[in-house]
């Protein structure tokens, strides 16, 4: 068997430049062909796979009431935000997305400004979900609902143990050893051991941030590298679970007892309560060092239209019918399926679901702690800080190397979304 | 067109801005190679392609040669033994990758690696989140040596029968033992087009590695820093959250450059395309 030389270059050549646009292409692009009535506009509208049974049902509901134009709902499991993200460069991407529109989406015009549509009730809106959509004074999506993230614990293990609910970093990690047995691990922070879904919590929690209200690193002091670095600990006692068949943001190994304490999400609290009764609670992510305090991250989706759609006024319509007018089934969505907290005040204050229980704890955090990631943290700087987190938590990288090295790549992050119109 | 127009716009898109686009935005000549180059990710991605090849190619090649020779010798059988070997190579990538890690590999208790260590005392292991020591090795390079041990198996069984007999038979008549002094002498020299073409094809397709890796690690938050290969690297900044096509071209033109020098060192290593081949 022989290869030409020629033949050999040709194909080693053409592998890695093909390789990374062929990994991500697929045929389906989607999108059906409009099809709908004539003189009416079909939009196409895209969720993410929620976890909560009913709720893909309740979205096509709204979308088969609203009578001003056809709206197809696409329910799309994997790794959404990437395939928004790519969707929108092409011109086969969605009309109307549920989605957090980055920094460089909006500079690039890739969404459609929708603040005339919000601007009647935009005080309704809890500003910690709106301002992240708001960029130059103007709104880029109408947040949907309030997701945050929270620490449930079991409190039969704690009790076992004789442990008291951490209300600091270093008796979380101190917790977590101790509640580690042959079968039953302290904390689950995610099979990447909380790189991932952490994030700006442990910075929020030492009193720093990610970026700073004018704009610049929140995270360049040596707080954060103290505060980072206890992470490691929690490795090293091997107190984390790892590896679990599902991951953070599902309550399974924390109902199937492989964990004492988990870090997940409020959408979780049903099937929790259901699973365990009132054998657990929730916390906030504790504080650490003087300066530090409790920190719950909130963040939302939100209804956005892209600029590449052709039916750009049906969709602007659309959502607002959906996600400024129907309170009705903004206060469904966000409450009979998993548990998350509406968007609009006057909702969230409405809602009997949120009054008792793990639920009013959960909202009392999202209220007095809550953080919400700024606009201005780019997807560069936040790859930069996961993975220098992944290498002190694992690795037992010194961390302020390691940090020092992430605070020079947001810095230029920072410079250059500022030089952009 | 869809070959050559990709590949020469990705090279043009290299010198640009490109954020969240794939239309030039602004000349920034080799800024995005600088920066890739200085990227601490892609030098790292590019040491655990190193990795993955050193681990990968030698185990493939000795495995699927071990295969094939012990396939060759059965009397009986042979079809289908060389059918079950094969069969893993029509598996996706991706199923694979999901049986490892859900179901082989998973890090709990119930995990079934982990359930055969138990009955010996052993701790549940993670095996995909563990960097000391780095058992997720185990686990990539195993599932690859499932998937594509059988079709190279398959490649040396061809090599292996195309031997004349004649050859074993003189081989017999002036002394040599069989075994290993058979195989060492006849058999082995005698594959070595097959060698050479097995070792070529095995080198590409671990620069390749793009969907078992992804698969096995990355979740709805990213990809760890550690067995990230440049594929994965580049999809993300390309065609991930961070959109950043320009970097991603220019990653993309490193990398084919990279393979290229390396494929053409491998050829003349093994004196491929000369004339006695």
């Amino acid at each position: 068997m022989t290869f030409s030389r020629r033949q050999l270059l040709g194909t080693g050549g053409s592998l890695a430049l093909t390789g990374a646009l062929a990994a991500a292409c697929g045929s389906n692009s989607g999108r059906d062909d409009d099809g709908g009535k004539p003189g009416r506009a079909t939009l196409q509208q895209w969720y993410h796979q929620y976890g909560e049974a009913g709720t893909e049902q309740a979205v096509r509901r709204y979308a088969a009431a609203y009578t001003a134009a056809d709206v197809k709902v696409q329910w799309r499991p994997g790794d959404y935000d990437q395939q928004t993200a790519a969707a929108l460069l092409t011109s086969s991407g969605p009309d109307i997305f549920e989605g957090s529109p980055t920094l460089d989406q909006i500079q690039g015009g890739q969404v459609v400004d929708v603040t005339d549509l919000v601007s009647a009730v935009k005080d309704d809106f809890n500003p910690a979900v709106l301002t992240p959509k708001t960029y130059d004074g103007r709104i880029w999506g109408i947040p949907q609902v309030i997701d945050m993230q929270l620490l449930y614990y079991r409190k039969s293990l704690l009790s076992d143990a004789d442990i008291q609910p951490p209300t600091t970093l270093d008796e979380l990690v101190d917790a977590a050893k101790k509640l580690t047995t042959k079968k039953v691990k302290g904390l689950f922070l995610g099979n990447d051991g909380g790189a991932g879904v952490l994030g700006g919590t442990p910075l929020y929690a030492a009193g720093l941030s990610l970026v700073t209200e004018d704009g610049k690193v929140g995270f360049d002091d040596p707080a954060a590298a103290r505060t980072l670095g206890k992470f490691h600990r929690l490795y090293a006692d091997k107190s984390l679970l790892l590896g679990a068949p599902t991951d953070w943001s599902d309550p399974s190994a924390f109902i199937q007892g492989l964990t004492a304490l988990q870090w997940s999400g409020l959408w979780a609290l049903p099937a929790v309560k259901k699973a365990l009764g009132d054998d657990f609670g929730v916390l906030p992510f504790p504080a650490d060092g003087a300066a530090g305090k409790p920190t719950v991250p909130v963040g939302a989706y939100g209804a956005a239209v892209n600029s590449r759609s052709k039916h750009q006024a049906e969709a602007k319509a659309y959502i607002k019918w959906l996600w400024v007018d129907k309170t009705d089934y903004q206060e469904d969505f966000a409450l009979s399926y998993g548990f998350h907290i509406p968007a609009r005040i006057s909702l969230a204050k409405k809602a009997a679901k949120l009054r008792e229980g793990a639920a009013a704890d959960a909202v009392s955090y999202a209220t007095d702690h809550g953080y919400a990631q700024p606009l201005l943290w780019t997807p560069a700087g936040q790859t930069a800080y996961q993975d220098a987190l992944s290498r002190i938590i694992k690795d037992g990288a010194n961390p302020d190397t390691e940090l020092k090295a992430v605070v020079r790549t947001t810095a230029s992050e920072l410079q250059r979304v500022r030089k952009k119109p | 067109m869809f070959t050559y127009v990709p590949l020469l716009w990705s090279v043009y898109l290299s010198f640009f801005d490109a954020h969240n686009t794939v239309s030039p935005h602004r000349f920034v000549g080799l800024d995005n190679y600088t920066s890739m180059l200085r990227d601490r990710a892609f030098t790292d991605s590019l040491g655990t392609f190193g990795l993955f090849a050193l681990f990968i190619v030698p185990a493939t090649y000795a495995l699927s040669l071990a295969l094939a020779l012990m396939v060759n010798r059965l009397r009986y059988l042979q079809a289908f033994f060389r059918s079950v070997f094969f069969l893993p190579a029509a598996c996706s990538y991706v199923v694979a990758a999901m049986i490892w890690k859900l179901s082989i590999f998973n890090g709990v208790r119930f995990g079934l690696a982990n359930t055969v260590l138990g009955w010996f005392g052993a701790d549940q292991t993670a095996w995909l989140s563990t960097t000391h020591p780095p058992w997720y090795w185990l686990v990539i390079v195993t599932v690859r040596l499932w998937l594509q041990a059988g079709f190279y198996m398959v490649l040396f069984l061809a090599g292996l029968q195309r031997i004349p007999a004649q050859l074993y038979e003189a081989a017999a008549v002036d002394g040599a033992r069989p075994g290993w002094q058979v195989f060492r002498y006849i058999t082995f020299p005698q594959l070595r087009a097959t060698s050479v073409a097995v070792a070529l094809l095995l080198v590409i397709n671990a620069f390749q590695a793009f969907d078992e890796f992804y698969n096995l690690l990355s979740d709805s938050r990213g990809y760890p820093p550690y067995a990230r290969p440049p594929l994965v690297y580049l999809y993300n900044i390309a065609l991930g959250r961070g959109q950043n096509l320009g970097e991603g071209s220019a990653g993309a033109v490193i990398l084919a450059l990279i393979i290229a020098v390396v494929t053409v060192v491998q050829a003349r290593w093994f004196g491929l395309g000369r004339r006695e081949d």
